[in-house]
């Protein structure tokens, strides 16, 4: 097996984003995610007083963590770290003990009706082909970037490069790949 | 599937070439069963291009269809409009496809009075017989132009052609007179052309960009939203002058909370500023333009101090973004608007954004306004229309809006009405309503109602039973835009290109395309003639053949783009402008002559008595007016609407968030109830709501009864003098308890 | 500095994952509360006859690691119940992960098992084991007669493996959830020994609820009495750890000092199940007074409460909960 190199990431640039959420239902279309149920959402905050007021608008989903503690929870290994660090659940070794979703910090796990554990799976079988995730491909304001951090050409490093960035809850200690622009 | 797999990006210095299951560390402990990274198989087994109609933009879609059933809808890279990215709506579209209250099979009602919805299911000859017999006899009773189409939509196309064909040129949309029509007629005033849609907007490429209500990123026009985007990538300064916090104004550098309807201060002033400190562009208006010197006085004692008093915004602050608009320029845009019936001088406010605009020099210029460019295509050779169609019949009481270019809806209801205006000859007798929902869409519902309780004959084409087809006699269910081939869209553009729509899937249920519905109705009014192709395929592909293109390329990309050609000065256009005086018309001779104000007037408008709050309304990128607000895909990301209520006034009113509530206007008329949003995100004095909410037809099974219905509380207008469009701003509605 | 948050609005509506996490439910309140109860009739018992040289004197005793693994075998099934993907309930054992308490907790259990029985052997006396042997199917007595001989032969071993499993047991339900810091409440070490502290005082209680042998008896409540001492000191650890220790903690700690769980945390779990109780038996134990059968009620009650508020209330403390 080849070592893995990659570490694949996402920027999302909360100046561009508009909250349109074309991306949650484009996730939903091309995943396939049941009604009720969203792999990616919207979170909209407002500070200030009335008329001096900031926003920020923010595209989430699972951060595919770099310690992912649902990986390290689940005990039956279908909670896995795939392909450039993506964390994916393998549905035939789920047995939907819910562990993972107690341990992750962004409670960015759900339990599909079918039973098995579901999330953002950054559209890895998208990715594996050449195309962008569902999400990135449709917004129409470029908020969303992905690709490989770990390769300085890539569109995320220079993004990370080149701008200012937080991440969410980085008390977590889950090292989170989900990154924010602003 | 070529099409889907051209957005090929550079994922890693690996590439993405190497895909192997489960490298992943806790597999290898296992690795006799390695992990699987699980395709959910929504790729279709074939993908048809086509263009969207959740909206009137006109994006270039591609839809995937697997076993039959259209799995998702993706932006076409090769359309100008779209570029390989969809608006939510857009992306939605199969919650129409598949939204199981849609009209199924035609209806007739042959007993009942109209609207109780005693409709009863027959056959397409019968409803199409009943309808051709009536028209012919309108026809014959009283002449053609006694029958008029309500038309928005693209399909609309053959009903337009069928209406003239038949001899009336009564052809009205809400999306004139409640909506672009001030603007229109502004620009046409003052620059020869108007700005149609999609707006011919260079806002990729502005450096400033000033926004007067214009809520982009709720009003999500898909081109237009990623231009806007992309401006504020480059680093664009945005100004927004919003009562409003929108999500726009989340975006500005500076937000300007103005008074409602106050803008024509704010513009004379910014006006006044530009033009005592000399920050105009000499040249353009030495070269382009006519009236400057008029101009100069007219806002001469437009000073700032003096709008601060009308709009609350400090002399300062209009100052201060006076220089930031024209620091920008060439490449500085005040954005003209699209929903522009606000006040009643809407067209005077257009024509100060568009002298503003001129000022800038911003017309014709890279990141202003850019001359479309626009591909030939041959019209399928038909005979003339007969006798040139009479003009039309929307002259609401009796006054005449010669600077109206198109057909007046609110005014065509006034003329259907009896002795409402005085019209030549018996009033209008017949409606044919074609993709718009009169009842949610124009003002005034109860006067809409009374007018239609006049008709002979009402019919509705629609997708699904919105409140209008429950008024009709005849409904005619069409087939959304995924089942069906419409006429060639010619969409005037930064670049010059061509797109088709073509059917995904067959037809559902007993729904029929437009092109079928209105050719059936030709053929049994003898105007066959009109309609001479055997089918929309065969017509579009003749017109395209006989243009000279590639009709299998065009069908497979779904779109053909011309080769770029100028659209602003910097690459070579000359400039040229189509006003009596071949000049942009700072001051409107032909307005002068018209007797109308030649320079924008400052009009103060009635404000909201104590205890009441200005209704104000707009979009959620999520829904197209009413038309979506059933689409239960959408739905799953917003499902109602909310009363947005300023915090400090909340609370004194002890009005917590989430509460539900009802708004009841000035003449006692209640909406139905809505919860509250409390925010800081609006001035005390006004509420805002988003439209198309609160249905109340029975057949909207997910809608019915969610949030409340604006246009039912839009009981009073101000009728725009210029352009006879319908002012709606100005409503006042306390916020009580439901 | 940016002004303070005024209006958050999110899309995200997942059941069971909004508003609050909501994912385990009665299920695993019954599971952790009889795997409690387990560890302390193993700790307990195997104690007490550790204590004593020769067997165990009551006779409802003698039973009791059979009894356990009955308790055991309910709490197993509440689990499973729990799972959402139950057909593949098998995947815990098809692998180890050495990262993952739940997967420990699965192994343990099944250890568990054979522990017990050779417990139960060991503490049957002649007659008991005679009607065991008499009920065995006939080719399964060899093995029976064999085991028998082999829990004489190692008695004491079997017996401190009978108390390792059942703390091991005890601290396992704890460290379940003290292994998830993602869950801001759950974030302590203390958890562990609490649970297990109050695995043994329902497991005793449990006992008590049974006619035992006066001196044996007292040793149970002697003991007891040091369980909910310890618990309560935990449960003040557990408190005063959590709120000293920085934003996320101080907000989880709000949950039950003054937040949703406050009332049913201090009523049920510390007044009910911990001090009513604790005074009964020094009561009892001191002043001589008769024994209260309410008293080992109350303390399972308690025990059963203090798993509850603790679960949801975790799976409520996230760090959405933290600007
Ligand atoms: N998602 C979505 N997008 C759409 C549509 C849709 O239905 N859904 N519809 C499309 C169509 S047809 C149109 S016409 C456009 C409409 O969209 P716009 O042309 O942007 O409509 P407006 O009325 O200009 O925008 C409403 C904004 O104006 C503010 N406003 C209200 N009164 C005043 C005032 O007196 N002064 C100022 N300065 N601001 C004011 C409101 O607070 C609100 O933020 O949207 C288009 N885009
Ligand atoms: N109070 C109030 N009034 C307004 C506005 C507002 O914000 N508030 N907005 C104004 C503006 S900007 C505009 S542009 C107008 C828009 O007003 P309308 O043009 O009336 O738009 P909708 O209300 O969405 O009505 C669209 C109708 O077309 C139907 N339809 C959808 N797709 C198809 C199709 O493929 N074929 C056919 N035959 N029918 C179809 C839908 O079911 C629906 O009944 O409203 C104006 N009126
Ligand atoms: S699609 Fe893009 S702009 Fe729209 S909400 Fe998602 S990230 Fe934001
Ligand atoms: S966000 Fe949650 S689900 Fe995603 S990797 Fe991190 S811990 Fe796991
Ligand atoms: S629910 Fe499935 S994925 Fe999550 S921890 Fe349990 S087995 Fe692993
Ligand atoms: S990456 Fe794919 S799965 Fe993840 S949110 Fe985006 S679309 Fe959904
Ligand atoms: S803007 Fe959105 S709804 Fe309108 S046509 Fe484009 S994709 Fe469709
Ligand atoms: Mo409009």
């Amino acid at each position: 097996m080849r070592r893995e190199t990659r570490r694949y990431a996402m920027t999302v640039d909360t100046r561009l984003c508009v909250g349109c959420k074309a991306c949650v239902l484009a996730c939903k279309a091309e995943n396939d995610v049941p009604d009720g149920f969203c792999r990616d959402w919207i979170v909209e905050e407002v500070r200030g007083e009335f008329p001096d007021l900031l926003a920020e608008i923010r595209s989430e989903r699972c951060n595919h963590c770099s310690e992912s503690p649902c990986v390290k929870a689940c005990p039956t290994g279908a909670s896995h770290v795939n392909e450039g660090g993506t964390v994916l659940v393998t549905h035939g070794k789920c047995s939907g003990c819910k562990a993972c979703i107690a341990a992750c910090p962004y409670d960015a796990r759900f339990v599909h009706p079918k039973g098995y554990i579901d999330k953002c799976t950054f559209c890895l079988h998208r990715v594996r082909e050449g195309l962008r995730p569902a999400c990135v491909s449709v917004c129409p304001t470029g908020t969303l970037v992905f690709g490989d951090r770990n390769d300085p050409e890539s569109p995320v490093a220079r993004k990370l490069g080149t701008r200012k960035w937080k991440v969410r809850h980085p008390e977590s200690g889950a090292r989170p790949n989900l990154f924010f622009l602003v | 599937m070529p099409t889907t797999r051209r957005e090929f990006i550079r994922i890693g210095a690996s590439g993405a070439a190497l895909a192997l299951a489960g490298t992943g560390l806790a597999t290898k402990w296992w690795g006799l069963d390695p992990d699987v990274v699980h395709d959910p198989g929504t790729d279709g087994d074939h993908v048809v291009p086509t263009f969207c109609e959740l909206c009137f933009w006109k994006c270039g879609l591609l839809a995937h269809v697997k076993d039959g059933r259209v799995t998702k809808l993706t932006g076409n890279p090769e359309h100008p409009l779209s570029r390989g990215r969809l608006c939510p709506r857009g992306t939605g579209g199969t919650g129409l496809l598949y939204d199981p209250d849609r009209l199924k099979k035609p209806l007739l009602r042959r007993t009942g009075k109209r609207g109780d919805q005693s409709f009863e299911e027959v056959s397409w000859d019968a409803a199409l017989d009943f309808t051709a017999e009536k028209l012919q006899k309108i026809k014959k009773e009283c002449g053609p132009e006694k029958v008029a189409l309500f038309s928005h939509g693209f399909g609309g196309s053959f009903f337009k052609h069928l209406l003239f064909a038949y001899g009336s040129a009564n052809v009205a949309a809400p999306s004139y007179g409640q909506c672009r029509g001030p603007r229109e007629v502004a620009f046409n005033l003052t620059y020869g052309t108007n700005l149609g849609s999609p707006e011919i907007l260079d806002l990729g490429n502005a450096r400033v960009i000033t926004l007067i209500g214009s809520h982009l990123g709720e009003n999500m026009h898909n081109t237009q939203v990623q231009d806007f985007a992309q401006a504020i990538a480059n680093g664009a300064e945005v100004i927004v002058v919003d009562p409003r916090f929108s999500t726009a104004a989340g975006k500005a550098k500076h937000w300007l909370p103005i008074k409602p309807g106050t803008d024509l201060a704010l513009l004379l002033a910014w006006m006044h500023v530009i033009v005592n400190e000399g920050l105009y562009d000499r040249d353009y208006v030495e070269k382009y333009t006519v009236g400057f010197d008029a101009l100069k006085k007219h806002v001469a004692d437009k000073t700032p101090e003096w709008a601060f008093t009308e709009t609350s915004i400090s002399p300062e602050t209009i100052v201060r973004t006076a220089r930031v608009i024209a620091g920008g320029r060439p490449g500085s845009l005040v954005h003209p608007g699209r929903h522009t019936t606000w006040y009643g001088d809407d067209t005077q406010r257009g024509r100060a954004v568009a002298i503003l605009n001129a000022l800038l020099g911003s017309w014709g210029r890279r990141g202003g306004f850019f001359v479309p460019a626009s591909l030939p295509i041959p019209k399928y050779p038909v005979p003339p229309y007969p006798a040139e169609p009479k003009t039309s019949q929307d002259h609401p009481n009796g006054v005449s809006y010669p600077f109206a270019d198109e057909v007046l809806s609110h005014g065509v209801c006034d003329a259907t009405v009896p002795g409402r205006i005085g019209g030549e000859g018996c009033p209008i007798r017949a409606w044919i309503v074609y993709g718009t929902n009169l009842i949610q869409s124009l003002p005034q519902p109860e006067k809409t109602l009374e007018a239609i309780q006049k008709l002979d004959l009402l019919v509705a084409i629609d997708v699904l039973p919105a409140e209008i087809v429950g008024w009709a006699d005849v409904v005619l269910p069409e087939c959304t835009y995924l089942e069906r081939w419409d006429d060639i869209a010619p969409v005037p553009w930064r670049e010059p290109f061509l797109a088709v729509r073509q059917p995904v899937v067959p037809p559902m249920y007993d729904s029929r395309p437009g092109w079928w519905i209105a050719k059936q109705l030709a053929n049994r009014l003898d105007l066959g003639a009109w309609f001479p192709w055997d089918d929309a395929r065969a017509m579009v592909e003749a017109r395209l053949a006989q243009g000279g293109y590639d009709v299998a390329a065009i069908r497979s990309k779904g779109v053909v783009r011309g080769p770029a050609v100028p659209v602003t000065t910097e690459d070579g256009l000359a400039l040229t402008f189509a006003t009596p005086s071949k000049k942009i018309e700072l001051y409107s001779k032909q307005m002068a002559d018209a007797g109308l104000a030649p320079l924008p007037p400052y009009t103060r408008h009635e404000e909201p008595p104590p205890g009441r709050f200005r209704l104000l309304f707009g979009r959620t990128p999520v829904h197209t007016f009413g038309r979506t607000t059933n689409n239960r895909f959408l739905s799953e990301v917003t499902r109602d609407n909310e009363v947005w209520l300023n915090a400090k006034i909340a609370r004194e009113r002890g009005l917590a968030g989430g509460e539900s509530v009802v708004l009841v206007n000035q003449d006692g008329v209640k909406s139905s109830p809505a919860r509250l949003k409390v925010t800081e995100r609006i001035r005390p004095d006004c509420v805002w709501v988003v439209h198309g909410y609160g249905h109340t037809s029975p057949g909207l099974k997910f809608a019915r009864g969610r949030g409340l219905d604006d246009a039912k509380l839009v009981t009073r207008i101000a009728v725009d003098p210029v352009a006879g469009t319908t002012g709606m701003s100005v409503n006042f509605v306390s916020v009580e308890r439901a | 500095m940016t002004p303070t948050l005024l209006e958050t609005v999110t899309t995200r509506a997942n059941p069971g994952i909004d508003p609050a996490l909501h994912v385990w439910g009665w299920e695993i309140t019954a599971y952790l509360f009889l795997g409690g109860i387990v560890a302390g009739i193993f700790v307990l018992v195997a104690g007490l006859a550790l204590a004593s040289g020769e067997g165990l004197r009551s006779r409802v005793l003698r039973p009791m690691p059979l009894v356990a693994l009955g308790l055991l075998s309910a709490g197993m099934l509440a689990l499973w119940l729990d799972l959402a993907h139950r057909l593949w309930a098998w995947r815990f054992y098809a692998t180890v992960r050495p990262t993952s308490p739940m997967s420990w907790g699965a192994w343990i259990l099944v250890l568990i098992y054979p522990a017990g029985l050779l417990f139960f052997l060991g503490s049957l006396d002649g007659t008991g084991r005679a009607a065991l042997t008499a009920r065995a199917p006939v080719p399964l007595r060899r093995l029976l007669a064999r085991l028998t001989e082999w829990s004489d032969r190692f008695r004491r071993p079997v017996l401190l493996v009978s108390v390792a499993m059942g703390a091991g047991l005890g601290l396992y339900t704890g460290l379940l959830l003290g292994t998830m810091p993602s869950r801001l409440l759950w974030n302590s070490a203390v958890l562990g020994p609490l649970f297990l502290a109050s695995g043994l005082s329902t497991g005793a209680a449990f006992l008590l609820l049974f006619p035992l042998d006066e001196a044996e008896r007292k040793t149970l409540v002697r003991w007891d009495v040091l369980a909910i001492a310890a618990e309560l000191v935990l449960v003040a650890l557990f408190l005063v750890g959590l709120a000293t220790s920085g934003e996320p903690g101080r907000a989880a700690a709000g949950l039950l000092l003054g937040g949703t769980y406050t009332a049913v945390f201090w009523s049920l779990v510390v007044v009910t199940g911990l001090l009513v109780p604790l005074a009964m038996e020094l009561l009892e134990s001191r002043r001589h007074l008769p024994f209260v059968a309410l008293t080992p009620v109350l303390i399972l009650a308690g025990g059963l409460a203090l798993r509850w508020v603790l679960l949801v209330a975790g799976q409520a403390s996230a760090f959405r909960m933290l600007p």
